[in-house]
Order: structure tokens, then C-alpha cells, then sequence
């Protein structure tokens, strides 16, 4: 994991001030979407090896939700933006 | 070559020229009935209870680096079968069955050492805890001794018994538990299997999956195509990216764990111990090493390295359990990858092609399991059917809403 986050409000930012979430390519679907919607959303994640979106949480800073796109096997960080930016809603 | 006191004798009078390797590297044949991804602990295990006790020997294990290179040779060899839930309790009971017949069974020395592993408690409610996980295992046959303040401090005088926030009132003790050495496992089981005729392929690297009416007909590896009848998934930490190859979308995340060892010190740590009050277990090997580890760094790695932050928070674990530490140097550290589902607990099943097996989901609890695991996938692969005691541990379990979740964490892979 690399030391610094670029918190697109704050600036680079040591990591330890942010709380990792997950995958972030996950959207929490309509309740009467169904059970395997909902299967999906609570335990199926992507996992790569490589390149990953994921939410992580400026705990100790803006306290804002954040996209960190972030390489799983060098642990390069390539792209930080605001969640709300990227379109979440929960 | 059988592995004697005899032999050893005889070797010497020889100049020790007359070992052969433990086990052969083979050009891989063009098919096989079984083929292996994977050729860790897990997957060794199952080529070896595959030949020796289901009769099926034309099988390949496929390593993509070296055998030992992965988590099977990067754990802190702790073994244990202290569980509470049903679905765990006698699998884990099985395998430490197997572990105690396993240097006879393969003819290895793996240096299985019951020396007993304690589980430290803090409080009033987590003696209680302890308590019902104690009853829990009694009731299936595991041994399980709940000791008080009074003789912890007989067994471990050196921990901090006082200590201001989480002080020590006793302990949840599996006499039974201990530790074995890792690498041992590996070529023991290698070994074993190599000798009935398994073919291990090490720096082989599955790059893809060959499907053909709904089955799978093969893997195209670095070495070229090795058809097969059947496939058995057993990569660990990297089951997704196999799994990815199948469209199989799996209940699982990889995290890296760390693991460190000390400095030789004289013997002071007699069992494995683990404080209650955060996540810090240790034992000492038998160079007077400090073996330790603690939580995983909790984001998604398939690095095999890992953060100093995780460093600093397991020292000071350590520290709190046990202040003697605090002037011990760290000689070693590094990282696994430890696929973690989505329960804490594995899956070792079918899937959603006939001929493709499915083990994974080991979290950082896989080298204690490694036996049992070998054996109720062998049993999977071999009848087509689970074996009795890895029968709850279904892919499917989580739309079933029957998860085996020890911890009560519920899906969050980076809290198990």
C-alpha cells in the first residue's frame, strides 16, 4: 500500500488517516430487486489483481468518501476522486 | 527411498551420496485425470490423499512458482481445533487427527509439536465466551481446559497479568494444539505424492481454462496445454484469478497478512499463546525464534507485502501481552495473501461446472486445515460427493443463509 493518499480536498495525506471500505463498483440494489441481486451486493466481489476502484473514508481528516483507484499488486495509487463525484449515493 | 533412523545411519557411512530428490520435476504429459491448480499445502494434501487413499494417482499438481513458495511455507505454523460452530468444529477436529498420524502416514519429519495453545482472556464476558466455545468442542470430543489466573501464571509468568486496560484473569487452553514446521508439510506431502505417481510441475502458471460443451477440457499453462478429466481449483490467494477464467464470481477478497520472527532467543514461550484483547499470537520455534503475526493490513493485496502501520500495531500487541518483548529485535517480516471470504470460513465444493472443483476461502486460518482439507477434497474429487465432515462448507451457503461465521462479523472480509 503506498504511504500517501491524494485526497483530492486535503492533499497527499499519510494512509493511516483512511479507513479502507471495498470494492466500490458495488450499487445497493432496489429492495424488491430479488435474492440473487441482493447475493450479489452483500457477498459477490470483484477481486482483481492489477488495477481497482475501492471506497476509502478520510477518517482522520475531511471525513469525506472517497473513489481510490488503486494497483492490487504494486499497491500504486493512480487515481483519487470524491465518491460523490463518481456518482454514489449510499 | 523409505526414510529411516536406518537410513540415515547407512547414508552417513556413504558420504550422505546416496539421497535422491524427494520428489521428481516432470515434463507435464498432454492429459490427466485430475489436475491440481495450485501446489501449496492444500493442493499437495489433495494429490496425496487422492492417490494413496482414493486409488487416483494420474494426477498433476500445476505450482506457478516453487513448492513452499506461497502461504504454505509463509504462516506462523500454528495448529489447532478450537471452534465453536458445528460446520468448523469437526472438520478442524479431523484435521488435527491427521495431524497427529501424519509423520507416520507420509514418512516425513514434519516436527509436530502438541505443546498446547492458549487463548488469553480479559474479562469477565470473554471467560464466558471462552467457556461456551470450551463446552462446545468437549461436546464434540476436542479437549479443552478453561484455566484461571492462578495457573496461567504457573504456565506464563512473563505476560503482563496486570496490565492496566486489559488485564489477564485466565485462559482457554487446547492441550492438543501446538505447532508443526510448514515447510515439512509441503515436502512431506510432495514427497508422498510424487512416490504414487503424482506429477508436481513447478514454475507452471495456469493462464487459462479450456472449456468445451460445459466442460472443462483443459488449462493452458506456461508450459503449454495439459488436458484433463477434472480441474480442482486450490490457488488461495489467488482463486479469483482463476476462478475469473471460468466466469465464476466468488464470495472472497485478498488481503495480505504479515508474519514476523525475532531474533534467537533461549526458550522461554512453551505453547502458542494469543492475547484476547487484540490480535497477537506467538509461539517459539525451535531455533529460539519468536514466531508471530496479528491482523491482516486490511485492504485488498495481492502483493505478498505488506504496511509498516500493521507492523507498529502488532509490536505493540505484543508488547501489552507480553513487556519482555518490547527489547526483542525483529529479524524477519513478510506478507501472504490469504483469500478471505465473505464468512471466515472456506468452501471446498462443486461449482457450476461438472468437472471443476472449487477449494478456497482459507482466510489466514489454511495451515492448520491442510490435512483435512487434502482429504475432504480428494473425497470430493474422487466419489463426486462431500465428505461428511466438509459437508457445510458450500458455495452456495450464502444465498442459503447458512454461513459459518465464527467470529459474528457478518460480510466483511477484513474483519474475520
Amino acid at each position: 500500500m503506498a504511504s500517501l493518499i491524494a485526497c483530492p480536498h486535503c492533499g497527499p495525506r499519510p494512509k493511516e488517516e483512511f479507513t479502507v471500505r471495498g470494492d466500490a463498483g458495488i450499487t445497493r440494489p432496489a429492495p424488491d430487486a430479488g435474492e440473487d441481486a441482493w447475493h450479489a451486493y452483500v457477498y459477490l466481489r470483484d477481486n482483481p489483481r492489477g488495477r481497482h476502484k475501492e471506497h476509502w473514508h478520510h477518517t482522520s481528516g475531511c471525513r469525506r468518501w472517497l473513489v481510490v483507484e488503486r494497483d492490487t499488486m504494486t499497491h500504486t495509487i493512480h487515481a483519487v476522486s470524491d465518491a460523490s463525484a463518481e456518482g454514489a449515493t449510499a | 527411498m523409505r526414510y529411516s533412523a536406518f537410513s540415515v545411519f547407512l547414508n552417513a557411512l556413504r558420504g550422505n551420496k546416496g539421497w535422491a530428490p524427494a520428489w521428481r520435476s516432470p515434463v507435464p504429459k498432454n492429459h490427466y485425470d485430475v489436475v491440481i491448480i495450485g501446489g501449496g499445502g492444500h493442493g499437495l494434501a489433495t494429490a496425496y490423499y487422492l492417490a494413496k487413499e482414493f486409488g487416483v494417482t494420474n494426477v498433476a499438481v500445476l505450482e506457478k512458482g516453487y513448492i513452499g513458495s506461497g502461504n504454505v511455507g509463509r504462516n506462523t505454523t500454528i495448529i489447532r481445533s478450537n471452534y465453536l460452530l458445528l460446520g468448523n468444529n469437526p472438520f478442524y477436529e479431523l484435521s488435527m487427527k491427521l495431524w497427529e498420524g501424519l509423520e507416520q502416514d507420509f514418512n516425513f519429519n514434519a516436527m509436530v509439536s502438541q505443546r498446547g495453545v492458549l487463548n488469553l482472556y480479559h474479562s469477565d464476558a470473554q471467560r464466558d465466551a471462552y467457556t461456551r466455545r470450551g463446552n462446545a468442542m468437549r461436546l464434540h470430543g476436542v479437549d479443552a481446559d478453561l484455566l484461571d489466573r492462578h495457573a496461567v501464571r504457573q504456565m506464563l509468568p512473563f505476560l503482563d497479568f496486570d496490565n492496566a486496560r486489559f488485564p489477564i484473569q485466565g485462559a482457554l487452553m487446547q492441550k492438543r494444539g501446538g505447532t508443526v514446521r510448514h515447510d515439512a508439510v509441503a515436502w512431506g506431502y510432495a514427497r508422498g505424492a510424487d512416490m504414487r505417481g503424482v506429477d508436481i510441475i513447478q514454475n507452471c502458471e495456469v493462464t487459462g481454462i479450456r472449456r468445451e460443451n460445459g466442460r472443462v477440457t483443459g488449462v493452458e499453462t506456461s508450459q503449454g496445454f495439459i488436458g484433463c478429466g477434472k480441474l480442482a481449483l486450490a490457488a488461495a490467494g489467488n482463486s479469483t484469478v482463476v476462478a475469473d477464467m471460468v466466469d465464476l464470481k466468488l464470495p472472497i477478497e485478498s488481503h495480505v497478512l504479515q508474519a514476523f520472527v525475532s531474533e534467537g532467543l533461549k526458550p522461554f514461550i512453551d505453547n502458542v499463546v494469543t492475547f484476547g484483547a487484540g490480535h497477537f499470537y506467538v509461539s517459539q520455534s525451535d531455533k529460539g525464534g519468536l514466531v508471530f503475526g496479528g491482523d491482516i493490513d486490511g485492504y485488498n493485496s495481492y502483493a505478498q507485502r505488506g504496511n509498516l502501520a500493521t507492523v507498529e500495531h502488532v509490536a505493540e500487541a505484543g508488547v501489552a501481552m507480553i513487556p519482555a518483548l518490547s527489547r526483542v529485535r525483529v529479524l524477519r517480516s513478510w506478507g501472504g495473501v490469504m483469500d478471505m471470504s465473505m464468512d471466515g470460513s472456506p468452501i471446498i465444493d462443486r461449482t457450476h461446472i461438472d468437472n471443476l472443483y472449487l477449494n478456497a476461502g482459507w482466510c489466514y486460518g489454511g495451515f492448520k486445515a491442510t490435512p483435512a482439507s487434502g482429504f475432504c477434497y480428494a473425497h470430493l474429487i474422487a466419489r463426486n460427493e462431500p465428505h461428511e465432515t466438509g459437508r457445510a462448507f458450500r458455495l452456495d451457503r450464502f444465498a442459503r443463509g447458512r454461513m459459518i461465521d465464527e467470529k459474528g462479523v457478518g460480510s466483511q472480509p477484513n474483519l474475520h
